[in-house]
């Protein structure tokens, strides 16, 4: 595998959207510390880049090299190559470069200006989403063979999981706001990967308190050690998951 | 050395293949021909791994070919229309594949020299013509010494003299003693290298016949008017 | 008229005569506070020397001064209430009380005074007691720069740091609590001050009102505690120009105000609380020139609360500046400054043209539905809060501040 992950790295390496991607994140990171005037407005901002800016990019920009690599990876296949191989090179390549974009841009800001456990926490979570939406991605292209249509669900993806997740969760808390509901919403954060991050960060930040105030729940499982670990390993599974599954198609698929 | 069994293939519903059965020698050069849509590159790309049959077994030198890569080892490859890292120079390609492939064999420079690609490893793939594509493919298909050579269309694109040289490479190589397999729709073309030929239609093999038995069967000295001959035969109801 | 003057003289002078000063220490003639006490009369003073006295309970029953030299350790051994002062016109100062008995029925404190006028306990630490110091059926008693530590773990093993119970016009200068339960309590408690003490780290609420009317406290700092203040089922009080500093947790509030009415909130600054102020059952209550920073929330202002004017706050990034958990709002909001704001000054008044709506949905929705905090800094409650604040549909109509300022006002 080494080399064709060494081949993959470098193709996307010399790619220039991954170049503009670490540089914004550079330009964002840098610039929520050093403008706002309070480093808990900086993490604010770094969350909502966590949140939003990487799980969008992370996706688009995988699935369309995905599709982009389409000739690379029929060539690779006419050479004795395992397909699994490939397909593991694929995935490693795309995740690595994104997460050292994701490191360079976020990760050395929150280590200089945040506080050890939360930036760590906070750059341990980026690396997770940021797999989890390479995997997506990768599940996407295997579903679809159609560029257009792979691309388009990589965005409804990204729409899902940022926002229309969360907007079932709010239909579903209006509906039933007469029961017990505390319980099973906590379990119903584990079907998003972005709601498991947002909580285990906020949870360690300031605003737990008004987190807790509501309701000791929260605070009670994501607060726990028990519960952390069962929410990274929660999310290390949406990491694994749609790619051992894409994996297991593609070893079938016809190019 | 390659031994076709019962191979079958759908796309959806379409039926690409049925049931193909074929066996494939040492030291031939077998010309794959029929219309489009014929199953001729699904074939091809069955044989290569690159799709996977509904049915059938594909045994190189008496091996199944779905247990393990290795056999592509001793297949060099030259696709229909190469398509490439759109960001990777020509050097690279070639760097990168001789990695892939790590041979111990001795490499072979012949289509490398006689197409000059010294001058033009610089250059990108995505600033390459069409016709300097192939020569790529052809370079990469020949260069590891492969026992078996699979080229999907081979001069299509090519200048006459590049075209002339790959021609010239062939019949090199099968006097050496290996099997190719060549897909082409220029019949013209194949008079001086072909030995054996396969006629596909819609999934079936309609023949498969050695060259000289079909030019003496149809008193011709040219494959293409002795196909013609055997397919007007083929309407009025005459079996081969 | 002379001779009247010449009297009161020799009068006094009687008094300053007769008036003894008793030193009890190892190197002097009394060795117990016990015996030096027994031989006092009203007016006179007990001088006490460096040194540790456990003596179990102190009883003073003559208007006399207690002085401390060299700051004394009164210790109760963890059973006794240190000092009982049962007479009016004592005097403590300069001592060192602790370890009181513990949390039996008769509440024991380091220094309790019982039915007594001008008892003046002033510059003592109190460590390690059950109570601090505990004033019951007293009147213009003054409390001034004692320290009180003590270590609550939880709120039922532990007493308040000044804790006064039917009483009239007290003064409490200068104290500081740390580890009560309330730093200082107040119950039926009227006419009195509390100034300028610091109270941190209790465990339930810095300062404590129940029933109690026409006090006031004036620039006091409440830092950590369960919550800064808790006002509740009192009338007229005046709050003023205190600090209420992460005052944070789960139930945290900087000032908890239930069942008050016509009080005044005035030059207070809050900064990081859970809820600066939560108001239950408000009436008449002017809340005006207070600074609101980094609060979870600003004002909570339940639907019960009536004709309550909010006027000439700053609010400044609180996560939510107001809630409310009703669809109606009885209360008055005018000329604050909401960091919030995005309107426009065209004729310069350095008012907003446009009103200003401080709540947002999110806030209500939270209120009503608190599970719904698993969202909290989701995408869809930025775009929710967005359109409301648009079009405003579920959020009460009349909640609105008709004259926000543009600019920051200077407190």
């Amino acid at each position: 595998m080494g080399r064709i992950f060494k081949y993959v790295m470098l193709d996307i390496m010399k790619n220039r959207f991954v170049m503009v991607y670490t540089f914004i994140l550079v330009l964002i990171g840098w610039s929520a510390f050093t403008l706002e005037d309070s480093s808990a407005k900086g993490i604010l901002t770094l969350l909502n880049l966590i949140l939003l800016t990487v799980p969008l990019v992370s996706i688009l920009f995988s699935a369309i090299y995905i599709y982009n690599s389409a000739e690379f990876i029929e060539l690779l296949i006419s050479h004795p190559i395992k397909r699994k191989k490939i397909w593991l090179s694929l995935f490693w390549g795309l995740n690595s470069s994104l997460v050292t974009a994701f490191i360079i841009g976020a990760g050395i800001p929150l280590l200089i200006f945040a506080e050890p456990p939360l930036s760590f926490l906070m750059i341990g979570i980026g690396i997770l989403i940021t797999t989890i939406f390479v995997s997506l991605a990768m599940l996407c292209t295997i579903v679809y063979k159609d560029k257009a249509k792979g691309i388009g669900l990589t965005i409804v993806l990204w729409i899902y999981f940022a926002l229309l997740f969360d907007g079932i969760l709010l239909f579903l808390l209006f509906q039933f706001a007469d029961y017990p509901i505390e319980q099973p919403m906590v379990l119903m954060t584990a079907l998003s990967p972005l709601d498991l991050s947002r909580i285990l960060i906020l949870l360690q930040l300031d605003t737990s308190a008004i987190m807790g105030y509501t309701g000791a729940i929260f605070k009670d499982f994501f607060g726990t050690t028990i519960g952390m670990v069962v929410s990274l390993g929660l999310l290390i599974l949406w990491g694994v998951l749609p790619f051992a599954y894409s994996l297991s198609k593609f070893k079938k698929k016809d190019l | 050395m390659i031994q076709i069994e019962k191979i079958s293939k759908k796309f959806g519903k379409l039926s690409v293949l049925n049931s193909v059965d074929l066996f494939l020698n040492k030291g031939e050069c077998i010309a794959l021909i029929g219309p489009n849509g014929c199953g001729k590159t699904t074939l091809i790309k069955i044989i290569l791994g690159m799709v996977i049959p509904d049915t059938g077994n594909i045994l190189v030198n008496n091996e199944s070919i779905f247990k393990a890569e290795l056999y592509k080892k001793q297949i060099g490859y030259m696709p229909q229309i190469g398509r490439y890292p759109q960001n990777m120079t020509i050097g690279q390609i070639i760097k990168m594949i001789k990695g892939i492939r790590n041979s111990d064999a001795e490499l072979d420079y012949d289509l490398y020299k006689a197409y000059d690609l010294d001058s033009l490893l610089d250059k990108k793939m995505s600033t390459l013509s069409g016709g300097t594509m192939q020569k790529v493919s052809a370079v990469l298909a020949f260069m590891f010494n492969p026992a078996i050579l699979i080229l999907d269309e081979p001069t299509a694109g090519l200048d006459p003299i590049a075209a002339e040289k790959l021609k010239q490479k062939i019949i090199a190589e099968k006097q050496k003693g290996k099997l190719i397999i060549i897909t082409s729709h220029l019949l013209s073309e194949l008079d001086d290298m072909v030995s054996e030929l396969i006629f596909m239609q819609e999934g079936d093999i309609i023949f498969h016949q050695s060259v000289s038995a079909l030019k003496t069967y149809t008193q011709t000295e040219k494959i293409s008017k002795a196909i013609l001959q055997i397919l007007k035969a083929g309407k009025n109801g005459k079996n081969i | 008229m002379k001779w009247i003057l010449i009297t009161l003289l020799l009068l006094t002078s009687k008094y300053a005569l007769i008036a003894k000063s008793l030193h009890v220490g190892s190197n002097h003639s009394f060795k117990t506070i016990k015996a030096a006490l027994e031989k006092t009369e009203s007016g006179d003073t007990v001088y006490i020397h460096k040194g540790l006295y456990k003596e179990g309970n102190i009883i003073i029953n003559k208007s006399i001064t207690l002085f401390g030299i060299d700051r004394p350790i009164l210790d109760g051994d963890k059973k006794y209430e240190v000092l009982s002062v049962k007479s009016s016109y004592v005097t403590i100062r300069g001592l060192r009380v602790q370890h009181s008995g513990y949390a039996s029925l008769d509440d024991p404190g380091g220094i309790k005074v019982y039915d007594a006028t001008r008892v003046t306990i002033i510059d003592n630490e109190l460590y390690d007691n059950f109570f601090g110091i505990y004033i019951q059926f007293s009147t213009h008693c003054l409390i001034k720069n004692n320290k009180i530590i003590a270590f609550g773990k939880e709120e039922q093993t532990i007493g308040n740091g000044i804790h006064c119970w039917k009483s009239d016009s007290l003064q409490i200068i200068g104290n500081s609590m740390k580890g009560c339960r309330d730093g200082i309590y107040f119950e039926f408690v009227n006419n009195s001050v509390i100034w300028r003490n610091t109270v941190t780290d209790n465990i339930r609420y810095g300062l404590h009102f129940m029933n109690s009317n026409n006090d006031a406290y004036f620039t006091n700092i409440f830092s950590r505690n369960g919550a800064g203040v808790a006002v509740m089922f009192s009338k007229k009080i005046t709050m003023m120009n205190n600090t209420f500093n992460e005052n944070w947790g789960d139930a945290a509030y900087g000032i908890l105000l239930k069942e008050i009415s016509d009080c005044h909130l005035s030059g207070n600054t809050f900064n990081k609380n859970t809820a600066a102020i939560f108001m239950d059952g408000c009436n008449r209550t002017i809340v005006e020139k207070n600074a609101f920073s980094n609060n979870g929330w600003g004002l909570k202002i339940q639907a019960n609360c009536m004709d309550n004017t909010i006027q000439s706050n700053n609010f400044l990034k609180n996560t939510f500046d107001v809630s409310t958990n009703g669809t109606l709002l009885l209360n008055k909001f005018q000329y604050n400054y909401w960091d919030k704001y995005t309107g426009y000054d065209l004729n310069k008044d350095k008012i907003g043209d446009v009103p200003y709506r401080p709540l947002s949905l999110y806030s209500v929705i939270v209120e009503n539905n608190p599970t719904a905090m698993l969202l909290y800094r989701s995408l869809i409650v930025t775009l929710l809060d967005q359109s409301e604040k648009k079009i405003p549909s579920l959020t009460p109509e009349n909640f609105i501040d008709e004259k926000p300022l543009m600019n920051l006002l200077k407190l």
